[in-house]
């Protein structure tokens, strides 16, 4: 069952990447028009394997090197119900911001390195999401990330500088950790194939530094993902980034290089054990608590977003790991699928607002001209688009019924009330209420609040290709609270879940046993 | 067992630097450290007391090779590393024509 499309996910925008930089530089004018060929054809191509993907999951073996004797030897891409749902967000938020840039980015010089440079960050990630082989999960990660350093320090200002640097060091120092683990993982299972990796765990080669594969791991992919000790580069990289870029670190890449390798390693490399269960829940309800108080006292926008990414993904990460001490306590399976549908829709939910947050600062900074929220307001009057999406946005990630944002936080809160977990369930409600009391000061600050006399009549809304990326993922915040729907649920988070808790079922589809 | 303890500390060491160190250019020097005890770990692991390269000879096929696939896998890495080094270079770079200094003490205009 080879899908011929799957390797072309990772294809087509490494060629768009390089083909961009190339004939950019002798049509002017081409390069934005080749990056929204490509991030279309990705998304087109993503959704189009979404919607017969179903729970049949398929591989591609490049060079078709089939397994002998059931043991893998090639390189795998695997395209499962998880990295399904990754690669759809991946490609629509890309196409989004790309969209956005076209009018953004007119004020920066050197157009075609932007664009050139994006399609090489979607490249390394859909790589990421869709490899099957941990030393290739390594070098896609190096691959989005150091485009995406590049990208932050697209400015090049003294601000810009200084968040790529740090952004660039701890960086480093994750992969390496990443690079460091991967070489213990060989030395005891003498395999990188991740299905491979889980047969030799479970058979009982685990080694005496198992613990420390695990929390070599878990660093490395948690600084990627900024989980609260490992978080400071989070706010500078993400709020001195021009804003699609912003939109993209924040939206995808932390999720597609961090959250979802962490979940992909614990669920379907590590056997679950309750310590490391315990650890990652722990450090996701931390984020959560810690990042919306960081959040509360911040007057730049972007950097309350920033910080607000982290207690979200706090979330993520919290339920996920409630899913896995369930399993790992051998409990009811119907909480811990619960606990791990409520976060991997909370995911997917966060990529839309948050997205679409970061696009209504960025649209904010681009007519106003400022980004702190002292020296806004009455904005809701010149910019009736950007104050009704962001609103939009804002009840969503705050968590307001008819949005996508309640329904996964409600999952996450049953999830936990169900598992018994009453403190996280009441933490998770109250963070909720936090969150909402910041975004009603950027509402307010921002669009509302005018002080007579101080209306400035010269602020315009921003150009069209701004405010369709805008409206449309408006939009998409709202569609995505259907997913929720006993119907809709099923064909689309449900195999996410089911590949994720099965424990044999990831590793059968590649050894074909 | 030595030389893996020995290639561990040369990790720490790499990672001490980073923390400690206050001029930009020894973190990157850093960095490679760390970066380098991960390629000597790698390597290390496919090596094999006595073993030969392994090209398969057909008249006498049975003899200790070394594991091919971690050689690789440095090479790969160090070709990554080259990357990543060059880009914290310019971006150091860049940073004194801003800064005007190398101390990281100097670099802190994004706070809170």
């Amino acid at each position: 069952m080879m899908n011929p499309l799957i390797p072309l996910l990772v294809a087509i925008p490494l060629a768009g990447s390089f083909l961009t930089m190339i004939l950019g530089r002798f049509i002017p004018g081409i390069p934005r028009y080749m990056a929204l060929a490509t991030l279309l054809l990705i998304a087109f191509i993503s959704f189009w394997l979404l919607v017969p993907g179903g729970t049949a999951s398929s591989v591609y073996t490049l060079g078709g090197w089939e397994p002998v004797s059931g043991v893998p030897i090639g390189l795998y891409l695997i395209h499962d119900g998880f990295s399904a749902l990754v690669l759809c967000i991946i490609s629509v938020i890309g196409l989004l911001s790309v969209t956005y840039s076209v009018s953004y980015m007119a004020r920066y010089t050197n157009e075609n390195y932007f664009y050139s440079l994006f399609c090489l960050m979607i490249a390394g990630m859909n790589g990421v999401v869709l490899s099957g082989d941990i030393f290739n999960i390594f070098v896609f990660l190096e691959i989005s990330a150091i485009s995406s350093y590049a990208l932050v320090a697209f400015g090049v200002e003294k601000n810009e500088l200084e968040a790529t640097l740090k952004y660039q060091v701890l960086g480093a120092v994750a992969s390496f950790m990443v690079l460091f683990a991967i070489g213990f993982i060989y030395w005891s299972a003498k395999t990188l194939n991740i299905a491979d990796i889980r047969t030799a765990f479970s058979e009982g080669s685990q080694g005496s530094h198992y613990i420390l594969i695990q929390i070599l791991i878990l660093t490395g992919f948690g600084l990627k993902a900024a989980i609260i000790p490992f978080h400071a580069w989070l706010p500078d990289a993400h709020s001195s980034a021009p804003s699609p870029i912003s939109a993209m670190l924040s939206g995808v890449l932390i999720k597609a290089v961090g959250i979802y390798v962490i979940i992909r390693l614990f669920f379907n490399m590590f056997e679950i054990t309750e310590g490391m269960a315990t650890a990652i829940t722990t450090l996701g309800a931390l984020s959560m608590v810690v990042g919306t108080f960081l959040a509360f006292g911040q007057w730049d926008i972007k950097r309350l977003l920033a910080y607000s990414s982290i207690s979200q993904m706090g979330y993520v990460v919290m339920s996920v790991g409630i899913g896995m001490l369930v399993m790992a306590r051998g409990l009811r399976s119907d909480v811990a699928a619960l606990a791990i549908t409520g976060g991997i829709f909370h995911m997917i939910n966060h990529a839309a607002f948050k997205g679409l947050l970061f696009l209504n600062a960025g649209a904010i900074e681009y007519s106003a001209g400022t980004r702190d929220l002292r020296e806004m307001g009455g904005l809701a009057k010149n910019m009736p688009v950007t104050s009704a999406t962001s609103l939009a946005a804002s009840l969503s990630i705050s968590g307001i019924p008819p949005f996508n944002g309640f329904f996964s936080k409600l999952i996450i809160i049953i999830a936990a009330v169900m598992g018994h977990f009453y403190l996280l369930a009441a933490l998770a409600a109250v963070v909720s209420i936090i969150t909402l009391a910041y975004f009603m000061k950027f509402q307010r600050y921002a669009f509302y609040n005018v002080e007579p006399g101080k209306i400035k009549k010269e602020i315009r809304e921003v150009p069209v290709p701004m405010l369709l990326s805008m409206i449309t993922l408006a939009v998409v915040c709202l569609l995505l609270s259907l997913l929720a729907l006993p119907g809709i649920r099923e064909s689309v988070l449900s195999p996410a879940t089911e590949i994720l808790m099965d424990q044999l079922k990831y590793s059968s589809q590649i050894t074909g046993m | 067992m030595t030389v893996y303890w020995l290639c561990f500390i040369l990790f720490l060491t790499g990672l001490y630097g980073v923390i400690t160190r206050r001029n930009l250019i020894k973190i990157a020097i850093s960095l490679s450290v760390m970066e380098f005890s991960c390629f000597l770990f790698l390597a290390l692991i496919g090596y094999k007391e006595g073993g030969v390269a392994p090209i398969v000879d057909m008249a006498d096929p049975i003899k200790p090779y070394v594991d091919p696939l971690p050689q690789a896998m440095v090479l790969t890495a160090i070709v990554i590393g080259l990357a990543t080094t060059a880009m914290l270079m310019a971006v150091i770079i860049r940073i004194y024509r801003k800064y005007g200094t190398f101390d990281i003490r100097e670099i802190k205009n994004l706070r809170g």
